[in-house]
This record gives structure tokens, C-alpha cells and sequence, in this order.
């Protein structure tokens, strides 16, 4: 039987990291490029809370719960700008927003 | 250990597959209900380490408020099931996607194994977290003293995505759609919500005769206060400066009567 150590979550978080990168790159609709982004943010929350608990600190968690809040912020800021861009060219995907003008 | 490698396998599980959902399936609401699992999977992996309070906030922030929130705007934008991941618009491009997600796997591997089996770097620096406290008080102490001014930061950005959301989602009274890609004007003609309050007086607070004036008031008031901007921008002159002042008395005033 293996043993459980902090590597495994290491490798777990860097696997839903690269899942989430390949996401961002292969995919065109901003909201699931918007939820690979997320994924990503969770997989450094994950290396943060083992690298928390390996060290034996709370620094770690403390990071975890300010990238929430940056999370949510960037959420609300980015779906606001994905509505604005929807509403002027319905279907939009991200190849379409290659301009900064309208 | 045992339940501690069942819980791990399966919630490692349960977040390779969500996260595999939200990358392969096509359909947009399937896609957030997949990051949902992934959430979890984090969740349940954050109180297998010990952050309770963390776990917490992941499901009800994330899963609760971030997640709902994708789907309002899925809901309200519509959902397009042809989103496809058959064409490349560039060609090659999810070939060398799944290249680069390799190197980036590799590359993270590299740095985050490079240690061997046990992690370096300078122990409980801040606070332990074996010292008999419980978590909310530990993190919550830390947040107060050591990070108190990220935390005030944290205040001010949260003020500014509320403000920015709010400022990028009102819908601007001009032409709602560009003409040089849509030349027979917007496919959606949108509904204004209320009646304008400035126009008829036929609301119910307009069968006030003393209402109907004061909004008279309002409206000439703002005219008058825009031609005497411009000119104070174009001229310079005192005189138009003094009206300006006068009409926003008298804008106050009408804004109190209201």
C-alpha cells in the first residue's frame, strides 16, 4: 500500500492545472474559458493548502482565501464584460473579440 | 491512512473528471455543473488537509455564488449547443494546446517533485497549525494581524468589481448594436424596464399639478446647466459660470421637492 504524502496532492493539483490550460487553449466560448480559469485558480489552492499543511503554517490557507476573493472579483468583472460583448454580437466567441474596438 | 487514500482517490477522482467535463462537453450549462463536481473534489481534499473554514468557503462562494452565477449568464445569453470542438480556427491549434498542457504538466511536476518526498522551506513561519486552536480563529487571527492590510485591499477591489460590474452592464441609451456588422440594426430590440420619468406626467405621482412643474423644472434645469457648461468650456466667461451655479440650485431644490 502507498503512502499518502503531500505529493500526491501535488500531483493532483498539477494535473487539474494542465487540464484547465489545455481547456483555455482549445476552447472558444468565453464563459467555459472563464470556468478553465477557474479550474486553474483551484488547482493552486489545492498546492497551497498542502504546501500549508506540509510546512505546518497557516500562511498557505490565508493566500487560498484571498484568491477567493479575487476569484469572485474577477468572476463579477469578467461575466460583466462577457454580457456587454454578448449583447452587441450575440454568439461572440473569443476569435471574434480580437479587436480592441468594438 | 487507509480512509485517508480512499477519500483522496476518490475525490482526486471526482475533480480529474470534472475537470475533464468542463474542458470536453459541449453543452455550456454542462460544462458549469462539471466544475461544480471539481469544487467539491477541491472541498473535500481541503478538509482531508485540515482547512475547514476554507472547504466551507469554497462550496458556498464557489459552488454557491460563482457557479450560479455562471449560469445566470448562460441562461441569459442562451445556450449554444454548436459551441464545437471539431473545427480549428487555427490550424494545429488543439494539437499544440495538448503540447503545451503536457509541458506545463511536466514543468509543474518538475518543480513541485523536485524537493523529493518532503517539502522544503522554512516551517511554521506565521503560526502553526498544530497548536490545539481551532481553524476559523487561526486563519481569522493571521487575516487580522499579519495580513490585515491585504485584507483592507481585498475591501477595495471588492468595491471596485461591484462598481465595474454595475458601470459595464447598464445598458448604454444609444444604439445598442454596431451598424457596420449589423446594418439592419439589432436582431433584439430591448424593452426599456421603466417609463422614462422625465417624459409625460401620466405616472401616478403625475396627477400632482405641483409635481408636473417641478419635473418641468428638473428637465429645463439640466438643459440650461449643459449649454452653460459648454460655453464656460468654450469661452471662459463669469457670467455663464454664475448661471451655472443657479441652475444647480435650482436642480437641488427640485431634487428635494422630489
Amino acid at each position: 500500500m502507498f503512502q499518502l504524502t503531500e505529493s500526491w496532492y501535488l500531483v493532483l493539483a498539477a494535473m487539474i492545472f494542465a487540464i484547465g490550460a489545455v481547456g483555455l487553449m482549445i476552447r472558444r466560448n468565453p464563459l467555459v474559458m472563464f470556468m478553465c480559469v477557474e479550474l486553474m485558480l483551484n488547482a493552486v489552492n489545492l498546492t497551497f493548502v498542502s504546501f500549508s499543511r506540509a510546512l505546518d503554517d497557516v500562511g498557505g490557507q490565508a493566500v487560498v482565501f484571498f484568491v477567493l476573493v479575487v476569484a469572485a472579483a474577477e468572476v463579477v468583472v469578467g461575466l460583466g464584460i462577457i454580457v456587454a460583448i454578448m449583447r452587441r454580437r450575440p454568439g461572440a466567441t473569443a476569435d471574434d473579440i480580437s479587436l480592441m474596438r468594438g | 491512512m487507509r480512509v485517508e487514500m480512499l477519500t483522496f482517490l476518490l475525490a482526486g477522482a471526482i475533480c480529474l473528471g470534472g475537470a475533464l467535463g468542463v474542458v470536453l462537453l459541449r453543452n455550456p450549462v454542462h460544462n458549469a455543473l462539471s466544475l461544480v463536481a471539481t469544487l467539491f473534489g477541491v472541498a473535500v481534499l481541503f478538509i482531508a488537509q485540515g482547512a475547514y473554514f476554507l472547504a466551507a468557503i469554497q462550496v458556498i462562494v464557489y459552488a454557491g455564488a460563482i457557479v450560479v452565477l455562471f449560469l445566470f449568464v448562460i441562461m441569459l445569453l442562451g445556450v449554444d449547443r454548436t459551441a464545437s470542438l471539431e473545427q480549428d480556427p487555427i490550424v494545429g491549434q488543439r494539437v499544440t494546446a495538448l503540447v503545451a498542457g503536457l509541458a506545463i504538466l511536466g514543468l509543474s511536476l518538475t518543480v513541485l517533485l523536485a524537493g523529493g518526498e518532503q517539502v522544503t522551506g522554512q516551517r511554521s513561519a506565521l503560526a502553526p497549525l498544530g497548536d490545539g486552536m481551532a481553524d476559523v480563529n487561526r486563519l481569522g487571527r493571521v487575516l487580522f494581524t499579519d495580513y490585515v492590510f491585504a485584507f483592507e485591499i481585498t475591501a477595495v477591489l471588492l468595491t471596485v468589481a461591484v462598481i465595474g460590474a454595475v458601470v459595464l452592464s447598464r445598458r448604454t441609451p444609444g444604439l445598442p448594436i454596431d451598424l457596420d456588422e449589423f446594418p439592419e440594426g439589432p436582431a433584439v430590440v430591448h424593452q426599456p424596464l421603466f417609463e422614462d420619468p422625465a417624459g409625460a406626467g401620466e405616472g401616478p405621482e403625475g396627477s400632482d399639478p405641483a409635481d408636473d412643474a417641478d419635473d418641468g423644472d428638473l428637465t429645463t434645469g439640466a438643459d440650461e446647466s449643459d449649454g452653460a457648461d459648454d460655453g464656460d468650456l468654450v469661452d471662459g466667461a463669469d457670467d455663464s459660470d454664475g448661471a451655472d451655479d443657479g441652475d444647480v440650485a435650482a436642480d437641488a431644490d427640485s431634487e428635494v421637492v422630489r
